[in-house]
């Protein structure tokens, strides 16, 4: 990994650089919840004034850049007897700034099965390619629990990553593109004094985290407890409203329908995001729901996330950014059903 | 104009209103940019908002509104004699809509209250299928015009159509609005059925839940966590009785 010193004036000229020449999406404060905690959302922005790098979490994931939830697959233009398709790849260059380890982390995990697996997705790979990700370190989040799933900290996925050292970032280069980029400013080379501060803004953040979820054994672990009544007790507060699998930066399961214009001239094929908690996800044709309770479909929803994903991917797929926990009305959320599982195995 | 060789058939279509503020007959003719090539898909033989035709050769009925009247249940009794299918279209249609709320009030003093000493006589509000056998409900207040669209194409294309099968949260996710619920609002998006593309909370209104019960509500953790987030109960009460759809879930 190389590392440079960037001063935070010249950091403010390089997006505004990037701004020139191609979209940049960015963390900005969009309002306030109940309780007063500012929401954020991952949104394009013209100025740097917009741009709020001080945040704490986001409402959604920035998945929605790679994986749209809405997708045009194809489109069909119908004659009286011939129809043609046409597909569209190419997407026009982004930078995506101010991304966690965590969100990074998903992206690395959707790399796997839409990129290196057996059916790689020739859109998610242009979007992923023509994306140029600057990550940036951060406080520990209200209820993330990425440091127990080791996605707090990442050496690649990225093209540049930043941790604030107050009047300047210490900045690691993952990529030729990002090392251009960097070219751009003026940087610095990293002296001592600048590695002393890297490794204690590092470590302070590192003491900071005050959610604990032990996953300990936990692909085993479920397994074992596949009839607990854990899963009863938070079966039965689920909504099956999906909300859970949409903020998730992983989850990618997704259903197709065809649209077809008024005049019958033209069509789609659209991809719509789904949801594993949805009532009719595991209904196939002819009827049949193979999950019609709450109960098992949450269940199954952890299984992926914490032990089948891990079986083939060898990690689980949850990044530990709790986003499916502040998003759940009923509360349902990793930390607690984790913990109560493996207190189940204590008893 | 042939779809993939085949040309479609062209249905026989009446429009016919109840009870109701005709706002769901006002949507069917709504929506300008494919309005042209709706009207091309269908036969209108029987609709007064849009044609003076009144057929009675018709294979789809829509019917708009609720029943709150003797003569409109024979009324419709004829028009589902003359109908191959029939559509309740709304949520009066569909569950009584906003009309249902007087059948918790004793009849007379609804009737005095809102139209004064010389009333006409009422009955308790029923929806369509209280009265007559329907084919298909088509939930909303108004019905979404592009819902309507993709009905009657599969209508067209003698098709079954499946309404989606999740609350509004999906849709209201997709479109990256902050949860109301979140807000300190109260919303009925997770137990109502979505497919409206959740056009309330994402212009900062909590959903009313007027397309009813989305399949499988959990309605006891529903009203758990509206009491936990310290939700006015009253509030929700009335809310959940707004259109009709959630008849007996709070009283």
């Amino acid at each position: 990994m190389l590392f440079k010193i960037l001063y935070k004036d010249d950091f403010r000229t390089l997006i505004e650089t990037a701004m020139k020449s191609v979209e940049v999406v960015a963390p900005k404060k969009v309002g306030s919840n109940a309780r007063g905690k500012p929401i954020h959302h991952y949104l394009p922005v013209t100025s740097f004034e917009e741009i709020d790098l001080s945040y704490e979490t986001t409402e959604y994931s920035a998945k929605t850049y790679f994986i749209p939830y809405l997708e045009n697959l194809a489109n069909y233009r119908f004659g009286d007897e011939d129809w043609e398709k046409e597909i569209q790849y190419r997407f026009e260059p982004r930078m995506i700034l101010g991304l966690h380890a965590c969100d990074i982390s998903g992206l690395l995990r959707l790399d796997k099965v839409l990129i290196h697996d057996k059916f790689p997705s020739p859109y998610y790979i242009a979007r992923r390619k023509n994306t140029l990700i600057v990550g940036i370190d951060h406080e520990p989040c209200e209820g993330g629990f990425c440091h127990a799933l080791g996605t707090n900290v990442v050496s690649h996925g990225f093209d540049l990553f930043l941790t604030d050292l107050g009047d300047r970032y210490f900045t690691a280069i993952d990529s030729d593109r990002g090392y251009i980029l960097l070219n751009k400013v003026l940087t610095h080379d990293v002296k001592e004094k600048d590695t002393k501060d890297y490794l204690d803004a590092r470590r302070r953040i590192s003491d900071a985290y005050t959610t604990h979820v032990n996953v300990h054994n936990l692909p085993n672990l479920l397994d074992i407890e596949f009839e607990s009544d854990v899963w009863k007790k938070w079966g039965a507060k689920c909504l099956s409203c999906g909300s859970c699998a949409q903020v998730c930066p992983t989850c990618y399961c997704y259903g197709v329908s065809e649209r077809v214009s008024m005049d019958w001239a033209s069509g789609a094929k659209v991809k719509q995001l789904y949801s594993c908690n949805l009532v009719d996800f595991a209904q196939v044709a002819g009827g049949h729901n193979f999950r019609p309770e709450a109960t098992t479909r949450l269940k199954y929803r952890y299984y992926h996330q914490h032990r089948g994903f891990v079986e083939i991917y060898d990690e689980p797929k949850c990044v530990g950014c709790n986003r499916c926990g502040r998003t759940c009305l009923a509360g349902i959320n990793p930390p607690d059903i984790i913990g109560e599982l493996q207190a189940e195995v204590r008893k | 104009m042939k779809y993939l060789g085949i040309a479609p058939a062209r249905p026989k279509i009446g429009v016919f209103d109840f009870t109701g503020c005709e706002g769901c007959e006002l949507q069917l003719a709504n929506k300008e940019e494919t309005l042209g090539p709706f009207l091309d898909a269908i036969d209108i033989v029987n609709f007064r908002e849009v044609t003076t035709a009144q057929g009675d050769d018709y294979d789809i009925a829509l019917i708009d509104g609720c029943i709150s009247r003797g003569d409109e249940i024979e009324r419709l009794k004829k028009i589902r004699q003359n109908a191959k299918v029939l559509v309740a279209v709304g949520s009066c249609a569909s569950f009584g809509g906003v009309n249902r709320m007087k059948n918790v009030l004793d009849l007379a003093e609804a009737n005095t209250e809102v139209y004064g000493k010389e009333f006409k006589e009422t009955l308790y509000t029923r929806s369509i299928k209280e009265a007559v056998k329907v084919d298909l409900e088509i939930p909303g207040c108004p019905v979404s015009k592009a819902e309507v669209e993709r009905i009657v194409q599969h209508l067209v294309w003698n098709v079954a159509f499946q309404f989606p099968n999740y609350p509004v949260c999906l849709e209201c996710k997709q479109r990256f609005s902050t949860c109301r619920m979140e807000m300190g609002e109260l919303c009925l998006g997770s137990i109502t059925r979505g497919g409206c593309n959740a056009p309330c909370p994402a212009g900062g209104l909590g959903c009313w839940g007027c397309r009813g019960p989305a399949p499988a509500p959990n309605y006891k953790e529903f009203l758990a966590l509206a009491e936990r987030k310290g939700m006015d109960m009253q509030l929700l009460a009335e809310r959940l009785n707004f259109f009709g759809g959630f008849e007996g879930v709070l009283k």
